[in-house]
């Protein structure tokens, strides 16, 4: 609430078409300072064993929203995005401090079902890792664990999210052809429709443009801007173009801490702290 | 400073160098062969000697005349029925254990305890294991289940399920390096990948990596059969006979008839054995040694080839897997 408070006064000032520290324009979007808070992470602490990985992360993240996580590398944006999902559990020796709260829920509470909240945060990987099955099963992998058998269903969930990723004109000829004969930037959006077809409410996505080309990053782009309107989306990005052109809201991130947080448009145009703009500007990292 | 550079390096027509390189090739060509053109001189000789005596009647036959005349059908009969046990008996344990190894037991000191008693039991002599069979088997296991059970002479005497355990003990070292290294070659992404789409740790091993390790393990398998198949020690105090006048069946039900577990049983590797050492003519009985060896040699070898079959199939299926 702080941040939306803070943000009322700038918003103002910054037009539509100002260009970015980062270089580009920053675009028109829909005013998303009001909706509600979807993750609440509260002096997160992150250890990999007597390494501390993230030091006191606070941040609210707007449901319906996307945010920029950036930062250089090893600066804790990939670790604190794989706490939301609780991936980190799956490393030895890695623990954390702090909460995270998800719709007001306590995802690191004893009897949280990690399995039921990885259907719920769903997670798209920077290197696309499609499994060597058909399109068809990538999609319907998740829906078959959670129990889903009928066929009809399952055709109808993947064709609905194929068509949500953006790539069922290319793909519904072939479902049955193996996912690994795709293009990179093909393979990625189907990764995002195995994301999609177990009806996730959060999207994690962990640098997924940094592999390909720009024609598969602007698609890509386009659709984060597309899944915007139903899902909350954090996105860790190298690109600082990126962040200002697909997100809302963006968090610096350096050596475990966060620097800064807040609207895009401020961020880019306006930052507080002169880390923030020495990054941005391209002046340090 | 570019000619104390070029001080440092050697004359592009150094003779030195060039001799080198030629001598080193030749020595290594050499030695390369000295492997090659054994395996050649052997498998001249077995087929120049055997492929005589291969008749259809020699393949399916009993031995006659005090094995001096005949066939080997129950040794070839025993052979498969053996591996088969054995392999069923081997396979789920090794791919358990390697499992384990692999997805659950991190690198502490209980992972390195068992990865080198892994290491070991590949090492151990088969002779040894042959002993340990007689020791643990027959006369533990064996002598116990028939002492609970009250079955008699049932379990505690050599037959062909201890000979088969004996054996699956010995090429578990092979099954569990195998699958372990075709489950590490699947990618972690696509273990990250099943698991954030909200699969357990036991879903994303049975649907991603199962899958995935598949032509690895069945690899790993079919040459561990080919290894077992060949072994005459494990088996010489466990369960084989010198000579069997019918085969190790017995009809289930007075009509089906299946293999007997607790039957003895003739096999190839260890006919050869006794033929060459214990016959009763080892002179006469040579073309029947050099046509089982073939026989023998043959079947490791079409099982090798199987497994590299195999290998080409599921890499070819399973497309390439980008890391």
């Amino acid at each position: 609430m702080l941040i939306a408070e803070e943000n009322q006064g700038t918003r103002e000032k910054i037009k539509m078409g100002t260009r970015t520290l980062a270089g580009g324009v920053l675009v028109d979007r829909e005013d998303v300072t009001l909706n509600p808070v979807k993750i609440f992470s509260q002096e997160l602490d992150m250890f990999y064993g007597s390494v501390q990985a993230l030091h006191g992360i606070t941040m609210e993240i707007k449901e319906r929203a996307v945010t920029a996580l950036i930062g250089p590398s090893g600066c804790g944006k990939s670790t604190f995005l794989r706490t939301l999902n609780r991936m980190n559990d799956t490393i030895p020796g890695a623990r954390i401090k702090g909460s995270v709260k998800i719709d007001g829920i306590d995802i690191y509470e004893p009897g949280v079902n990690v399995a039921v909240l990885r259907r719920m945060v769903g997670m798209v990987f920077q290197k696309q890792n499609p499994f060597p099955k058909s399109i068809f099963d990538n999609v319907a992998y998740g829906p078959r664990l959670h129990g889903i058998t009928d066929k009809a269903v399952l055709e109808n969930i993947v064709e609905e999210s194929l068509k949500k990723s953006a790539i069922w004109e290319e793909v519904k000829d072939r479902l049955d052809t193996s996912a690994m004969q795709l293009s990179g930037g093909q393979q990625q959006r189907l990764c995002i429709a195995r994301v999609l077809a177990v009806d996730p409410e959060i999207i994690l996505m962990d640098e997924p443009a940094s592999a390909l080309d720009p024609l598969s990053t602007a698609k890509i782009e386009e659709l984060i801007r597309q899944l915007r309107k139903n899902y909350t989306i954090v996105i860790v990005t190298h690109n600082m173009q990126q962040a200002a052109r697909v997100s809302d809201y963006t968090a610096y991130f350096y050596m475990g801490s966060m620097v800064e947080f807040g609207e895009t448009r401020k961020i880019f145009t306006n930052p507080v702290k002169k880390e923030t703009e020495d990054y941005i500007t391209g002046r340090f990292g | 400073m570019d000619q104390a550079l070029s001080l440092n390096l050697p004359k592009l027509t150094s003779r030195r160098i060039l001799w080198n390189e030629i001598v080193s090739d030749v020595l290594v060509r050499f030695f390369a062969l000295i492997p090659l053109s054994a395996l050649a001189f052997i498998m001249y000789m077995i087929v120049r000697k055997g492929a005589g005596t291969i008749t259809w009647h020699f393949l399916t036959q009993m031995p006659l005349n005090g094995m001096t005349e005949g066939g080997i059908f129950p040794c070839i009969f025993g052979t498969l029925a053996i591996t088969l046990m054995m392999i069923l008996m081997a396979l789920p344990l090794g791919v358990a254990a390697a499992i384990y190894l692999t997805e659950f037991s991190g690198h502490g000191m209980f992972f390195r305890v068992i990865r080198a008693a892994v290491n070991n039991l590949a090492g151990v002599p088969s002779i040894v294991f042959g002993l340990f069979g007689v020791g643990f088997f027959i006369l533990f296991v064996g002598r116990n289940l028939d002492h609970v059970l009250k079955t008699g002479m049932l379990f505690g005497q050599p037959c062909m399920l201890w000979a088969a355990a004996t054996l699956a003990v010995l090429v578990l070292p092979v099954i569990i390096v195998s699958t372990e290294e075709a489950l590490n070659a699947v990618p972690q992404s696509q273990r990250s990948a099943s698991l954030a789409l909200g699969a357990t740790k036991w879903q994303t091993i049975w649907n991603v990596v199962l899958p995935q390790a598949r032509g690895g393990i069945l690899t790993g398998a079919i040459l561990s059969i080919s290894r077992g198949a060949g072994e005459t020690a494990p088996i010489l105090f466990t369960g084989c006979a010198y000579f069997l006048p019918r085969l190790p069946v017995v009809h289930l039900f007075g009509v089906i008839p299946i293999v007997n577990p607790f039957d003895q049983f003739m096999e190839l590797s260890y006919h050869i054995f006794i033929m060459a050492t214990q016959s009763l003519d080892a002179v006469k009985t040579l073309p029947i040694q050099y046509g089982t060896t073939l026989v023998l040699i043959s079947l490791t070898f079409l099982l090798n080839l199987t497994a590299i079959v195999f290998r080409i199939h599921f890499r070819k299926k399973m497309g390439t897997v980008s890391i």
